[in-house]
């Protein structure tokens, strides 16, 4: 079973990943095509350019939402994670994709908890960079206060 | 000036670590290339034509005499001895080694500098008037902001990889010396109807392949929400700007395809979900913020006498009253100037610096200024706080070290990027026409009859020496691999900001500067009065140039 990071340790993957073409089941990963012909499913991924607002209605039920970068230097994803968050939902969010590791504090503070790395033989490592940095300015989910109102 | 505490401290030499980290598996070969790109620009090192590039971060322009004399250092031990102060205010080592920079970057550190975010597809430097704090004109000092700016970008974690770079500048002036029109966002300090300084918000505007003027998305902001509201406008950008296409990439290109409007609209939308949040500026971190920029300990002067005794000392030399004609400039407080410290010397590349010029200036803003020194976008320096008095003895000292060139804002005080010398984005050299035309123009009795002009030169689309905006452009173009020279005119970088218009074909290296002269002489012809070049452009419109300049040899 592939392994990923969640909630800062390394543990197997419970979830089939994404097929657009096949069948969704239980345990799949839905896209966002399939999640919406089938809303009572409760795993979803999210591409960049697909807009998360479909999914703010079904927050309470989601269980794991999916933001998937096909290249890292596709910001989208940093806002779709943040924007999930701040409308409340609460489950497993999971940055996916060809991320790097070095922007797994970014991921962390928008408000992923888990990490699905494209190499999950270098899981251990990657951990290490969750812990970059000790400090931050601005006010994200992770924390949730600035710098500035905490000096 | 902001001091760091040791929060600040902690980020920049976390950085270092993660930096230094990322370095050691690039060379060991763990991550690609193409990996380590963004990561190295976002640290500021550009891999160059001959060698990378680093460029070292000068917050808003402002830096004292110990980073300044750590520069020098740096660029002694590190690089070929000399720096290059670029047009947002940076300073540029055109030499250092890549296994170097992590080393590098830890002496930076050391003196509460970073090379953060000063490339790469991020939140650039924020940069602000380099008479800031000191101008006559200022509605309030715009400084404090840009540090709360400059504390909100650093390390954004929303915003790291936005479709491109991201540009902000700030002012607080009649006269425009930030570009605000030409930036990603510009802000203007103002006032509303009930007399409260707020911000004017413009958003779109920029310079490159397509260039455009900024358009006001907010006419009034309180100032708590000036965080709140710049993520809303990034948050909209990073959504929705083009990523199919680097060249349609810049939030301009966003803006003018949604129309002002809806693009405030949208940034609305997403400003209802932030406005009030805990981004939200309180009172004691403004006050916080102001406190590093107070007045520093001016002695009270009588300025009549002052004044009386510099007019004495400049009868009896002329030479010293023409350069305190030209390169200072009046100072808010009575019995100082502001003083420009001219990095266009003729025969130097405009804006290079020498280790040896670096320790002088350094000694210099301490022995005359208290210890303060500002880069600008014209890339000169500037010695804000001179005593009158003083003006003659630091004279003597800049003239020494070829740093008093009397043409601040005339002519041979140009803004020329690297270009083809250095850059490998580069489609024509830039230095070289430069220099041609600060030798042929050498002579400061026509410079100064020619009146204030701005020449600006790019060697590319990506218009690092800002050629759109100056009175005077000049972009290098390539045509089947030979160095070719676009002419435009009419630019300007002021409020009533406007892009220059192309004169018509481009024309070879050798050819420029008899093409300048053209130009400067059909100016003169046609000048009524007292008008400045770019009066006469806009009266008189592109066509006399043109003709004059294409006109066919008998
Ligand atoms: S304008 Fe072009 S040539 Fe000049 S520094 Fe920028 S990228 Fe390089």
């Amino acid at each position: 079973m592939p392994r990923l990071i969640k909630d800062g340790a390394i543990v197997e993957d419970a979830w089939l990943p994404v097929d657009p073409e096949g069948e969704p089941g239980d345990n799949r990963i839905h896209t966002l095509a399939q999640w919406q012909a089938n809303p009572s499913a409760n795993a979803v991924q999210l591409e960049p350019g697909d807009e998360p607002w479909p999914l703010l209605e079904a927050l309470g039920s989601l269980e794991l939402i999916a933001v998937n970068f096909p290249v890292f230097t596709d910001g989208r994803g940093f806002s779709y994670a943040r924007e999930l968050r701040e409308k409340g939902y609460t489950g497993e969010l999971r940055a996916t994709g060809h991320f790097q590791r070095d922007q797994m504090t970014y991921l962390r503070r928008v408000g992923c908890n888990a990490f699905a790395l494209d190499d999950d033989s270098k899981l251990e490592a990657a951990l290490a960079s969750l812990q970059d940095f000790s400090e931050h300015y601005q006010a994200s989910i992770e924390p949730e206060l600035p710098l500035f109102r905490r000096r | 000036m902001y001091v760091y505490d040791a929060y600040d401290q902690r980020i920049v030499d976390d950085r270092v670590a993660q930096y230094r980290d990322q370095t050691a598996r690039y060379l060991a070969g763990e991550i690609s290339e193409e990996q380590f790109l963004p990561l190295r620009l976002q640290n500021g090192l550009y891999v160059q034509r001959l060698a990378p590039m680093l460029r070292i971060a000068v917050p808003y322009g402002l830096l004292n005499s110990t980073q300044l004399r750590k520069l020098a250092e740096i660029s002694r031990r590190y690089d070929k001895g000399y720096a290059h102060v670029s047009t947002r205010q940076n300073f540029q080592l055109n030499w250092p080694q890549l296994e170097e920079v992590p080393d590098i970057l830890a002496e930076l550190a050391s003196v509460q500098m970073h090379a953060i975010q000063t490339s790469g597809n991020c939140i650039r430097n924020t940069t602000t008037d380099q008479y800031a704090g000191v101008a006559t004109d200022e509605l309030e000092d715009p400084r404090p902001y840009c540090e709360l700016i400059r504390q909100w970008s650093t390390l954004h974690p929303e915003f790291a990889f936005l479709p491109r770079k991201f540009k902000i500048a700030v002012c607080a002036t009649e006269q425009d010396r930030a570009a605000v029109h030409a930036h990603d966002i510009g802000l203007e300090l103002v006032k509303n109807d009930a007399g409260e300084v707020g911000f004017r918000v413009l958003a779109g505007g920029g310079l490159g392949r397509t260039p455009m003027i900024g358009q006001e998305v907010c006419p009034w902001l309180e100032k708590k929400h000036l965080l709140s509201y710049l993520e809303a406008i990034l948050r909209v950008y990073n959504l929705y700007g083009r990523r199919d296409n680097k060249f349609k990439a810049r939030i301009k290109i966003l803006v003018k395809a949604m129309g002002v409007e809806s693009f405030r609209d949208a940034v609305e939308k997403e400003w209802a979900s932030l406005k009030d949040g805990p981004t939200t500026l309180t009172d004691e971190e403004m006050d916080r913020a102001r406190s590093f920029f107070t007045e520093p300990a001016y002695r009270t002067i009588d300025a009549v006498s002052a004044e009386a005794e510099l007019d004495a000392q400049c009868t009896a030399d002329p030479i010293f009253a023409n350069w305190v004609r030209r390169n200072t400039v009046s100072h808010r407080k009575a019995g100082y100037r502001i003083v420009n410290v001219s990095l266009k010397a003729t025969g130097y590349a405009p804006g290079d610096v020498s280790d040896k010029q670096m320790e002088l200036i350094a000694d210099l803003a301490d022995e005359y200024a208290f210890g303060e020194l500002r880069t600008t976008h014209q890339q000169n320096m500037v010695l804000a706080d001179v005593e009158m008095a003083q003006l003659y003895s630091l004279w003597q000292k800049l003239q020494a070290a070829a740093l008093a060139t009397p043409n601040i804002g005339y002519l041979t005080d140009l803004i020329c990027c690297p270009g083809g010398d250095y850059c490998s984005l580069a489609n024509a050299k830039s230095i070289p026409v430069a220099e041609a035309i600060q030798a042929r123009f050498e002579d400061l009795d026509y410079l100064y009859d020619l009146g204030p002009i701005e020449l600006n030169i790019s060697g590319c689309m990506n218009a690092c020496g800002h050629h759109h905006i100056g009175h005077i452009g000049i972009l290098g173009v390539d045509k089947k691999g030979q160095e070719f020279y676009q002419v435009s005119l009419g630019g300007s970088q002021d409020r009533d900001a406007s892009l220059g218009k192309i004169l018509g074909p481009s024309f070879g290296q050798e050819e420029m500067p008899d093409v300048m002269e053209k130009l400067l002489t059909t100016y003169l012809d046609l000048r009524e009065e007292e008008e400045t070049f770019l009066q006469t452009y806009r009266r008189v419109g592109i066509d006399p140039f043109k003709e004059r300049v294409y006109a066919k040899a008998h």
